[in-house]
Order: C-alpha cells, then sequence, then structure tokens
C-alpha cells in the first residue's frame, strides 16, 4: 500500500491556480524527485501535505486513510515531516533549541514543566552524530554554516517516528560537500524504509538519489515515471514545456 | 583521533571560558557603568551614598525595573508595548476608587491588575489575530487607558483608601529591613521571570518567536497565543506597578506613568533587548533600570535641571539602537 496517495489536490490563491488535479502516489522507502520550474506549484503541494495550506479540491490519503491536516502539527502526528526551503530556523537559538523547536522535552519537578535542556543536547548531539555532521547543539544557529543549517533542520525530522520527510531545495544554498553530506542523509531515511519527496533544481543531485521522477508545470502534473528509464534531457524539456508531457 | 563523547560534544560551544562568555553580555557593561556611576556620585556628592537616597533610588528603579521585565518580554517576542504607562495609572485609579468606594484591598488589587490586564488582553488580541502592527496597536491604548482612568476618577485626586487604607500605602511605600517593599516585588518578579526564560516551553517560545516568527509558526509553536501571553505580562506588570505606585504616593491623580513607557523601553533596550526580537535577559531589564534611574538620580544630585531628563532617556534609546545597528552590520559583512 502507498504511504502517501494524492487524489486530485487543486489549490487556488484568489485567481491563481497554483495547483491543478495533482495525483500520484508514494510508497515507502521510495524517493521521488520533484521538479518544476519556479512557480510551478511545488513548494505549495509540500505545505499541503505538511497541513500549512488545505487543498482547494482533492483527497490526502496517508497508509491509506484519508487525512484532512488543520496544522503542521496535526501532520506531524501522522508521521509527515518537512525541511522548509527556507530551513524555518530561529538564528538567536541554539542547534538544540532548533531540533527540538515546538516539542521540547520537559520533565516535572514539584508538578512544574521544566524544559529540560540537557535531555535536548544530548538528543540532538546524537542526530548530529547519526547525521555525521560536526554540527555542535550549543551553538547558535546564527554563526552556522549552510551545511550546519540544514544538518539542523534534518535533525528535526529523525525526531519524531517520520514515515514521510518533505524536503524543498534542501541543498539550493551549500557547498559542493555538503550537498553529498544531504544526499547520503536521504539515502539513509530511506534505508530506514521512510519515503522522501525531494525537490531540487539540480538534476545531478536529483538523478543520483531519486528512485521516481514527478515533473510539475504550471501546477499540473507532467510526468511522473522511474528516474532510470528517464533522463536529465527529457526532465528539462518537461520543465520548460519543450516536451508536452511523459 | 579519537571520537568525542557526548558529554564532550554538549560541553563545547563557541564561546571558550566563562570571562569571554561574561565580557560578551551587555548586561555585564551596563552592571560596570551602573557601578562606576555610582562610585563617581558618591565621590563627588556627599548626597548620593546616603541611606535616605539609596533608599530612594532603589525604590523608584523598582518601578521602573518591574514594568522592564514586562517589557523585555514583549521587545524579545519582537513586539513593543506603549501602553504600560497607561496601564498603570489605570491601575492606580482603579485601586484607588474602588477602595475609597470602602471595597477592601483583597478586592481592589485584583480588580485593578485585571483592569490592566484588559488593556494587555485588547493589546494582544489585535495584534496577535487581527494582526495589526503592535506600535499602533498600544498608542491607542495607550490614549484609550489613560481616558478611561479619567473618566473613572472624574479627574480628581483620590488620597482616602477606605478602611484598608493604611495597609495599601504599607504594601507600597514600607519597607522591610531596610528595603523599599517594591523593591522585593521587583526581585521576585526578576527571578521568576528569568527561570521562566530559560525553563519554560512558554520561555522558549516567546524567543523562538521573537527570532523568527515564521519558522515558528511552521513547527507548530500557537504564535498568537504566545504573543497574547506577552502583552498580558506587560500590563500585569504595569498593573503591580500602579497598585504599588498608589500606596508610595499615598494618593493617585491620572497623571501617573506619564511617558514611563520610554524610561522602560530605555530600561529593555539598555539591558540587551533588542528591539528586532529575539534577546533579551530580566537581569538585563533590571540592570538597564538601575543605570538609568542612577544617572536620573546624578542630575538631581549635581543641580542639573531634571528638563534634562528626556534628553537622556531619549539618547539611550536611540544609541543602544545605534549600537544593535552596528553589530549587525559588522556581523553580516
Ligand atoms: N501564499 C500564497 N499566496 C498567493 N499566491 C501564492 C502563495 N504561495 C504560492 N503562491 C503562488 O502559487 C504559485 C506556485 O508557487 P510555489 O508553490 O511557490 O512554486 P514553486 O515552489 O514550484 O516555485 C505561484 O504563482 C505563486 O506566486
Ligand atoms: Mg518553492
Amino acid at each position: 500500500m502507498p504511504i502517501l496517495e494524492l487524489r486530485g489536490i487543486s489549490k487556488h490563491f484568489g485567481a491563481i491556480q497554483a495547483l491543478k488535479e495533482v495525483s500520484f502516489t508514494v510508497e515507502p522507502g521510495e524517493v521521488v524527485g520533484l521538479m518544476g520550474d519556479n512557480g510551478a506549484g511545488k513548494s505549495t503541494l509540500v505545505k499541503i501535505i505538511a497541513g500549512n495550506f488545505r487543498p482547494s479540491a482533492g483527497k490526502i490519503l496517508i497508509a491509506g486513510a484519508e487525512m484532512a491536516f488543520d496544522s503542521p502539527l496535526a501532520a506531524r502526528g501522522e508521521g509527515v515531516e518537512v525541511v522548509y526551503q527556507d530551513l524555518a530556523l530561529c538564528d538567536n537559538l541554539t542547534a538544540a533549541a532548533n531540533v527540538f523547536l515546538g516539542r521540547e522535552i520537559t520533565r516535572k519537578i514539584a508538578g512544574i514543566p521544566i524544559v529540560d535542556h540537557r535531555a535536548m543536547m544530548i538528543r540532538a548531539a546524537e542526530l548530529f552524530a547519526e547525521l555525521k555532521s560536526e554540527t555542535r547543539p550549543r551553538d547558535l544557529v546564527h554563526d552556522m554554516s549552510g551545511g550546519q543549517r540544514q544538518a539542523v533542520a534534518i535533525a528535526r525530522t529523525r525526531l519524531a517516528e517520520s514515515k514521510i520527510v518533505l524536503m524543498d531545495e534542501p541543498t539550493a544554498a551549500i557547498s559542493v560537500r555538503q550537498v553529498a553530506e544531504v544526499l547520503d542523509l536521504i539515502m539513509r531515511l530511506r534505508d530506514h524504509g521512510i519515503a522522501v519527496i525531494l525537490i531540487s533544481h539540480r538534476m545531478p543531485d536529483v538523478f543520483s538519489v531519486a528512485d521516481r521522477v514527478v515533473v510539475m508545470r504550471r501546477g499540473q502534473l507532467v510526468a511522473n515515471k522511474p528516474s532510470a528509464s528517464s533522463s536529465p534531457e527529457e526532465v528539462t524539456g518537461l520543465i520548460t514545456g519543450a516536451i508536452e508531457a511523459a | 583521533m579519537a571520537t568525542p563523547s557526548i558529554e564532550d560534544v554538549i560541553g563545547q560551544s563557541q564561546h571558550h571560558g566563562w570571562l569571554a562568555r561574561v565580557t560578551s553580555r551587555q548586561t555585564f557593561w551596563i552592571f560596570l557603568a551602573a557601578i562606576i556611576a555610582c562610585v563617581l556620585l558618591s565621590l563627588v556628592t556627599d548626597t548620593f551614598a546616603t541611606e535616605r537616597n539609596l533608599f530612594n533610588v532603589t525604590r523608584n528603579f523598582a518601578f521602573v525595573g518591574i514594568i522592564a521585565l514586562g517589557m523585555t518580554t514583549v521587545i524579545a517576542s519582537g513586539g513593543i508595548d506603549l501602553s504600560v504607562g497607561s496601564s498603570v495609572v489605570l491601575s492606580a485609579i482603579v485601586v484607588g476608587t474602588t477602595m475609597a468606594a470602602g471595597f477592601p484591598i483583597y478586592v481592589a488589587v485584583p480588580l485593578a491588575i485585571g483592569a490592566a490586564l484588559c488593556v494587555g488582553l485588547l493589546n494582544g488580541v489585535l495584534i496577535a489575530y487581527a494582526q495589526m502592527p503592535p506600535f499602533v496597536v498600544t498608542l491607542g491604548t495607550l490614549a484609550v487607558a489613560r481616558s478611561l482612568a479619567m473618566v473613572l476618577s472624574g479627574n480628581k485626586m483620590i488620597y482616602e483608601f477606605g478602611p484598608d487604607h493604611d495597609l495599601l500605602l504599607g504594601l507600597g511605600g514600607g519597607s522591610m529591613v531596610g528595603i523599599a517593599n517594591p523593591v522585593y516585588f521587583l526581585m521576585i518578579l526578576a527571578v521568576l521571570t528569568g527561570l521562566s526564560y530559560r525553563w519554560t516551553r512558554w520561555g522558549q517560545h516567546v524567543f523562538a518567536v521573537g527570532g523568527n516568527e515564521t519558522a515558528a509558526g511552521m513547527t507548530g509553536i500557537r504564535v498568537a497565543r504566545v504573543k497574547v501571553s506577552v502583552y498580558m505580562f506587560s500590563a500585569f506588570t504595569a498593573g503591580v506597578t500602579g497598585v504599588l505606585e498608589v500606596g508610595w504616593l499615598g494618593g493617585v491623580t491620572t497623571n501617573l506613568g506619564q511617558s514611563m513607557e520610554l524610561t522602560v523601553i530605555a530600561a529593555a533596550v539598555i539591558g540587551g533587548a533588542t528591539l528586532a526580537g529575539g534577546s533579551g535577559t530580566a537581569l538585563g531589564a533590571v540592570v538597564g533600570a538601575a543605570l538609568i534611574e542612577v544617572i536620573r538620580n546624578s542630575l538631581i544630585l549635581l543641580g542639573i535641571s531634571t528638563f534634562w531628563q528626556g534628553t537622556f532617556v531619549g539618547s539611550f534609546i536611540i544609541i543602544a539602537v545605534a549600537i544593535e545597528r552596528m553589530r549587525s552590520l559588522r556581523q553580516n559583512a
């Protein structure tokens, strides 16, 4: 059974139709590369799956059950985690605080829930070690490199028992070595049976990790096929519209 | 190379050593400035280091300091509250009129603080849910709250507080072991605020909202509720101060707390709360308030006209913001 199924998802913003009847499925442990030009609707689709937006029409099924998320928290409760395009980090907080933002570990002292910074530091350090990142839990995100910020955003998705991880342009603003780290990480997520939807403009990145490519153009799905039977040239044609559909 | 243990990793940070950490804090330098000002004043004047004067200075700084705790919280969340001075007078007039009407203090004080909390709730709801700019909303409630205080009191001075008259005067005007009561309120509130910042989820969320509101929202933090809570906390500190000030003054008129918001904002900003949001400490608020009061006191003792006060407070705010601006420019360079 697919872990995620989208059926005829549409989304309007006033007069703008950002998404038009988008349907596809994702299997557990599958990496799907979602591609398209700027404004094609990729981020909007991710935000709908993640519970940031409600679709104007269509259905979302997770492991066969229909969902109607009214908040990111609700989506997270069903195992949907997101790494946002702008990473959604608070620069003024430490790496550990960012990893646990919104789900801080607490313990009760005299009945009062107290934030357990120590436990969060330890868990964050474990996650960074697991990601083979040199990010230090106590450092402020403000002072971090692009790759370290990425590690913080990704570590966040590893806190819960996630089933689906959505990544919006995770490799946009980082160095080549760091891209390799992120791609490694995606493969590690897949090995854990987690489904990954990867949005990226970088063709080599997508073809190196994705099992399948989904291409969108002006809010519509124009291709959905195994990456082995496609090519960067074909995808480029699909994105620009030189190739109508595949 | 040996793999560092988890203990090593969590022990590491970019700040090396306690001395570097302490001196990297604005609070430290402000504290030092306040101490130097105190030493100089004791040497130059023979009136500063008297018991009477120190008692007055600490009590006056307590009023500003208590509200600076609320203001620091609002600023840390990325907002501003201009209505605090008016919440002070509203609270003071409510406690005054109800007690003058014969109600006991344990009825009047909750009513007064409740009135201030209503102002905070209105601020919070308009800012968080109607998404109106904090500056405009709290400028509006600044006018509304003071006007309500005038309506309520008929703009007359109140100095008879009914059966619990002495209790009210003792609360704000009294002292224990040589320290004015408001100072104890300041210390308790400062400790509670500092602990909340660091050890509660609410504190974490206030700073997260101030740091990156969108990010905080995306992680599921209820941003609107956090915002309402900070404006209510700020109003609460103003309400408490209103009650204490009536007790100290022994009477209340509707010009109490006028332009106090500027002094309080200056205290918060000097204490390290950056107006862009996301930073600030309870200790900083207290130390900032202390420095302002010491300087205000020095103007009086040195025989400089108190008309200069506004110039000092205003310049402080601008200089603190200028330093903040230069710092962020240097970091981005
Ligand atoms: N919150 C919003 N309000 C109005 N229009 C939006 C909003 N978010 C996205 N859009 C519009 O929807 C379209 C798709 O945008 P987006 O999903 O960000 O594309 P992509 O991520 O593929 O570049 C664009 O035309 C964009 O302007
Ligand atoms: Mg996008």
